[in-house]
């Protein structure tokens, strides 16, 4: 997708935003296939480094990335 | 010499033979040429041997010697051409010289005549042959015609000539005409009609061609129909999607043919939703846009940092309580705290009936000489870090409730005696509906408020109870609250004489009241003073601690406690103090079988149950009521 805004460098961004949209829509996928009705809200991504929250929405996606406290 | 001797040999026997007109002709020439050689000659054919002793020289012959004349002369006979070239030279081209043919031809040839005779068992000669056989009968006449033509001919050479050899042949040949000519004058002649002599040469082909058309080609080719790749997956959840749009279509249909019922019906749904349901659309900003993702990501984060203690609130037991009877701890969770309320203190916290972790704080002041600005917020668990709501107000807000039935809307009672209702729904930060002095608003701080249920005309009512000894009933009816004076409160025996004469009854101060669960009109009204009207339930005061549990919480803050509510659902428990602060702690497991003692909580056990241990509960504290207020 189209970055709208950041607080990170650009291609940082870029990068981002296009692998997690994809995460996003495979997760989502995958959730309403279970079960139609059912919808994606949250989607953590915990990793050694960082923490990845995504928020999708109907017509964008929040991504925040956060430092663990522990 | 020995031609004369033949000639002469010839021409006796042409008299005999009396053949043909030939030898005459040539018997003159050579008649003519004896004559010219030899013209001394005496005698005709008799004289010749006599002649050939007797050498006659003629005056221009050559003179020799004798022995010139005996001389041998050797000819040779050669096959030699003596008009052949002995020497040839041509150009070679390929040489580029002038070279020497080695052999000359030697051939002279003397007579040549192209014959006429063709093979008899060759093709032509067969074809031939077999003409001849067919045309058999054509043929005598003809070559009888010709022959006799050739005869006539014949016969006039021959009177011309000698006549006596011509005469026997013009009859001979005239009786053959004859004979002839009757045979020919029988049949007719046959007809005319020849085969064509169709050989190779005299091929003729002959072919006809037709006329063709010329070709034209035309044509014509539309523009290509655009076309436009298109691929997607057929999911089960996309065909959901589809399947929902269509229905949510059809109903707005529906809905536009029949206006007024939708409506109506749109509104009660709409009433009926929770809070968290508020849609905000049309909105311009980008951030605004992102709002929903911006909300549940801010949980998210809070969770995060506040994950151990998320942790905690679900699955901390607190182990040690087996070791002891009866007492429990508090495990402290969230803190949650405002800026703008630091100033305040809580003055009434109440836990929201749908949803469990959604509770409203009241703040304001509890001191008499500070009264400031009040403020109501909304809090939930899930985020500890921010309000939800913010409502502010002009006076200190002394209590609030919940509706159960409209979990949006939250009666206040103020400092200064107003009561108004906040609709949680609406993104105002004022209230939906206010009373006003006009309207009938207390005299005295509001102490408590109580929903109750819709009254006959689907109308919201509420109760207020305050110091000024009024219980009002608050009714919602076209957008405006109006009151209705329940219960004047009077303290008994204390009717005192007005200076008009009027009797003006000192009414006491409710501080609290609380309804029967099952009968609607019963209610239990607290005063400052103590007694306790219509029941003998004792209704504990907003001032009181727990006296479960006996840690001191707060302590370290020296803050005192304003206010305590149980969860209805979860073990936790919430204190608001008068900083302002309101902290959450988990009751461990042995505080957790206590019974709730809050006024409108749900107790999933039976009232008989309940009112057995409330029974128990009084005795305890009646002791202390009759000393004093604290």
């Amino acid at each position: 997708g189209i970055p709208i805004r950041t607080t990170l460098d650009n291609s940082t961004t870029v990068q981002y935003a296009g692998l997690l949209h994809q995460l996003t829509m495979k997760a989502r996928s995958t959730v309403r296939d279970i079960d139609p009705q059912n919808d994606l809200t949250f989607l953590r991504i915990r990793s050694k480094k960082h923490e990845i929250m995504v928020a999708p929405d109907k017509d964008y996606l929040l991504i925040v990335i956060q430092n663990p406290c522990e | 010499m020995p031609a004369k001797a033949g000639e002469r040999h010839r021409q006796g026997q042409s008299g005999p033979s009396g053949g043909k007109a030939v030898p005459p002709r040539p018997a003159k020439a050579v008649s003519k040429k004896r004559d010219e050689d030899v013209s001394t000659e005496a005698g005709e054919g008799v004289d010749e041997w006599v002649a050939a002793k007797t050498l006659v020289k003629p005056p221009d012959q050559l003179e020799l010697t004798e022995a010139e004349l005996k001389e041998e002369f050797t000819r040779i006979l050669t096959a030699n051409n003596p008009h052949a070239p002995q020497n040839i030279i041509r150009y070679s081209f390929k040489e580029r010289a002038y070279k020497p043919i080695s052999y000359v031809d030697q051939m002279a040839i003397h007579f040549s005549l192209n014959g006429n005779m063709i093979l008899k068992d060759s093709d032509e000669g067969r074809r031939q042959s077999i003409k001849l056989s067919t045309a058999a009968k054509k043929a005598p006449v003809e070559t009888s015609a010709i022959t006799s033509e050739e005869a006539e001919i014949k016969g006039e050479e021959s009177t011309e000539d000698t006549q006596p050899a011509g005469e026997e042949e013009a009859e001979r040949s005239g009786t053959a005409e004859v004979a002839d000519a009757a045979e020919a004058e029988e049949p007719p002649p046959p007809s005319v009609k020849e085969q064509k002599l169709a050989n190779q040469f005299n091929f003729i082909e002959r072919a006809s061609r037709t006329l063709n058309n010329p070709m034209r080609e035309r044509a014509c080719q539309s523009e290509p129909t655009p076309c436009k790749n298109f691929s997607a997956t057929a999911n089960q959840w996309k065909i959901y999607d589809a399947y929902v749009e269509e229905l949510q279509k059809m109903e707005r249909s529906k809905e536009k043919e029949k206006p007024k019922a939708q409506i109506a019906k749109r509104e009660e749904e709409e009433k009926k939703k929770g809070r968290k349901l508020t849609s905000l659309e049309s909105q311009s900003d980008d951030i605004n846009k992102i709002s929903k993702a911006a909300k549940i990501m801010e949980r998210m984060v809070n969770q995060n940092t506040f994950d151990d203690i998320a942790q905690d609130f679900k699955y901390f037991e607190d182990a040690s309580d087996e070791y002891r009877d009866q007492q429990g701890t508090l495990l402290p969770l969230w803190k949650f705290q405002y800026d703008k309320t630091k100033r305040l203190a809580v003055t009434a916290i109440s836990w929201n009936p749908k949803y469990k972790d959604l509770f409203a704080v009241g703040y304001g002041s509890y001191d008499f000489m500070k009264q400031g600005q009040g403020m109501l917020l909304l809090y939930t668990m899930k985020n500890p870090s921010f309000p939800e709501y913010v409502f502010s107000s002009e006076s200190g807000i002394m209590c609030l409730d919940f509706h159960n039935d409209h979990p949006y809307l939250v009666a206040v009672g103020f400092y200064d005696g107003n009561v108004a209702i906040y609709n949680l729904k609406k993104a105002t930060s004022q209230p939906s509906y206010k009373s006003s002095a006009k309207s009938g608003k207390h005299t005295e701080p509001v102490w408590q408020v109580k929903w109750q249920k819709d009254d006959m005309d689907n109308n919201l009512n509420f109760f207020s109870v305050s110091s000024d000894g009024r219980i009002v009933s608050w009714t919602l009816v076209k957008n405006e609250l109006v009151h209705t004076d329940v219960i004047k409160l009077s303290v008994e025996g204390t009717t005192m004489q007005g200076p008009e004469g009027l009797q003006l009854q000192t009414l006491g101060c409710g501080t609290s009241f609380d309804f029967h669960k099952k009968i609607d009109y019963l209610f239990l009204v607290g005063t400052e003073e103590g007694k306790i009207y219509k029941a003998h339930v004792f209704d504990l005061s907003i001032n009181k601690y727990e006296a479960l549990c006996t840690q001191l919480v707060v302590a370290k803050k020296k803050n005192k406690i304003t206010h305590i509510q149980f969860n209805p659902v979860y073990p936790v428990v919430i204190i608001g103090d008068e900083r302002g602060h309101v902290t959450s702690l988990k009751l461990s497991p042995n505080l957790r079988r206590m019974p709730k003692e809050k006024k409108g909580q749900e107790v999933k056990r039976g009232p008989e149950v309940e009112i057995a241990k409330l029974e128990k509960l009084l005795n305890l504290v009646r002791e202390p009521e009759s000393k004093a207020e604290k």
